[in-house]
């Protein structure tokens, strides 16, 4: 009795007709598609994205070389040189991050007590070489200088949580 | 400045107008097919998409309406890439096989009064022919990669389309019993006067009751025209979850896209037959005033999409059978159905001739 019901179903496309239907009920929905280039997704303030070394609002540089970032980071994509400047404050002299090791963890910038590294809202920072995403302590200054808007307003929004 | 032109055109020699005559008939024919085939993958693409929620291609030209011709540069200027083991002239020949069966089917194809290529007596032979011929660009195609997916895919593909091809072959029996005709023309001719008359309803044939034959046997058609054509759910030749790409694994470039292009024109060939055989052609729906204004080419073209529509909404909507699946539905329901059917209607048909004629 049940094979019949089964092999009538069948005959008659029942479940193509239910499947057409429900097909058609999507067809009109709203289509939630983002124009990737020209509309983007909105972030969280905790994104991830590509780092950047900060300044002081006077220009100073914030880090201060104490190379918490390197210790912790577990890809050992960060190298540090540090030595004390004229002035007597201690000063990197290198400070290079290898994207290309990177995993985009964030420990770099939860270790940092000064708030020097940071990993900014930028996603869109695709090389045709390996060696552009070699970042040394110049492109990750100038980095901080582009985004500091956003990661300041980004810090500011995450601060109640941390 | 006209009666030049004609004199001059009569005065060169007779085979040579036949020539350029029929020469000018298969192009008006055959560019129009392939733009509107560029339009009819753009809706496939679409559709799909639609059903899943995306917006699908919609960068190319408004609404993404130049996307095809994009691809088709794309395919075009990329390297043909002929494996080191592969069989060079028959590797090439099948793409070009497949595309070129898949054209000169329309030659028989009326889609108005008079607008056929060859208006042959033989037409639905002429198609049985052709379409059989169809699977050897990719038997061939599979064979000559001289690769393991491709010779699986095109065995695969061999099988099912002999499969389906016994049951579409009986169900254009039936069809051709009721209209009493080959001729594809004649055929459509035989549905005038109104969509009760179209062979899926036949009301004409009352008494006898040959719409419970025709339906039947036009969903047949579509379900084996899905398998002819290769089309999900019977896409097992090309199964990318098994077999990557099938017999289209080797292939890159503009071979891939004679293949392409040949498998499409064949789902628009078997929208087409659809349309020809059970949905009375270019015959509009009603045979009074506000349906006759519009050119019988564009009922028939409105047909063929509606047609397409569903094959796109089939390919967006169901799973891939498997391969004894496919079999079983091939030749243990629809082949006893469809022969029942050719019996029954041949019946039905000289009882009626007899009764006619008197006799």
């Amino acid at each position: 009795m049940n094979r019949i019901a089964q092999t009538l179903r069948g005959a008659a496309l029942l479940d193509f007709w239910g499947a057409f239907g429900l097909g058609m009920r999507y067809f009109f929905r709203k289509k939630p598609t983002i124009n990737y280039p020209f509309e983007k997704g909105r972030l969280s303030p905790r994104f991830r994205g590509q780092h950047a070394l900060r300044r002081y609002p006077n220009g100073e540089e914030r880090c201060i070389a104490c190379k918490l970032c390197e210790a912790v980071c577990p890809a050992q994509a960060i190298t540090i040189e540090a030595e004390p400047r004229e002035d007597g404050s201690r000063r990197t002299t290198r400070y290079d991050i290898d994207m290309v090791k990177c995993i985009y963890c964030g420990f770099c910038a939860e270790a940092c007590p000064v708030d020097a590294i940071v990993e900014g809202p930028n996603f869109e920072f695709a090389t045709e070489t390996r060696e552009e995403l070699y970042y040394d302590k110049a492109k990750l200054l100038d980095n901080g200088d582009r985004w500091e808007r956003e990661i300041a307003r980004n810090l500011e929004l995450d601060a109640r949580y941390r | 400045m006209f009666t030049a032109i004609a004199n001059w055109w009569g005065s060169l020699p007779a085979e040579l107008t036949w020539s350029l005559a029929t020469i000018g008939q298969i192009m008006a024919f055959v560019v129009p097919l392939l733009l509107s085939l560029a339009f009819l993958l753009l809706m496939d693409r679409k559709v799909w998409a639609a059903v899943q929620m995306r917006k699908g291609p919609n960068t190319v030209g408004a609404f993404g309406l130049l996307q095809s011709f994009a691809d088709f540069i794309k395919f075009v200027v990329k390297e043909i890439v002929v494996p080191a083991g592969a069989d060079r002239p028959l590797f090439l020949l099948a793409p070009l096989l497949t595309f070129v069966f898949a054209f000169i089917t329309w030659a028989v194809v009326p889609v108005a009064p008079g607008w056929v290529i060859s208006d042959i007596n033989v037409g639905i032979l002429y198609i049985f022919a052709i379409s059989s011929l169809g699977v050897y660009g990719i038997i061939i195609g599979g064979w000559a990669s001289n690769s393991k997916y491709p010779f699986l895919g095109s065995l695969r593909s061999a099988a099912q389309m002999v499969s389906y091809e016994v049951s579409i072959g009986f169900i254009l029996v039936t069809v051709l019993l009721m209209a009493g005709t080959m001729n594809l023309s004649a055929l459509v001719e035989a549905q005038g006067g109104g969509f009760w008359n179209w062979h899926v309803l036949s009301l004409d044939m009352l008494p006898w009751p040959t719409f419970l034959i025709t339906i039947p046997m036009f969903v047949i058609f579509f379900i084996s025209a899905l398998a002819e054509t290769n089309r999900p759910p019977f896409d097992l030749p090309e199964a990318e979850s098994e077999l990557v790409a099938g017999y289209q694994v080797e292939y890159s470039s503009t071979p891939y896209l004679l293949f392409m292009i040949g498998e499409y024109l064949n789902i628009v060939l078997m929208c087409a037959l659809m349309t020809v055989l059970f949905f009375g052609g270019w015959h509009a729906p009603f045979d009074f005033a506000p349906f006759t204004w519009v050119p019988p080419v564009f009922w028939f073209a409105i047909k063929v999409v509606f047609f397409f529509f569903m094959f796109a909404m089939v390919k967006a909507l169901v799973p891939r059978y498997r391969y004894d699946q496919l079999m079983r539905l091939g030749w243990k329901i629809f082949l006893p159905t469809s022969l029942a059917a050719v019996f029954v209607m041949g019946a039905i048909v000289v009882y009626t001739r007899n009764a006619a004629l008197g006799g």
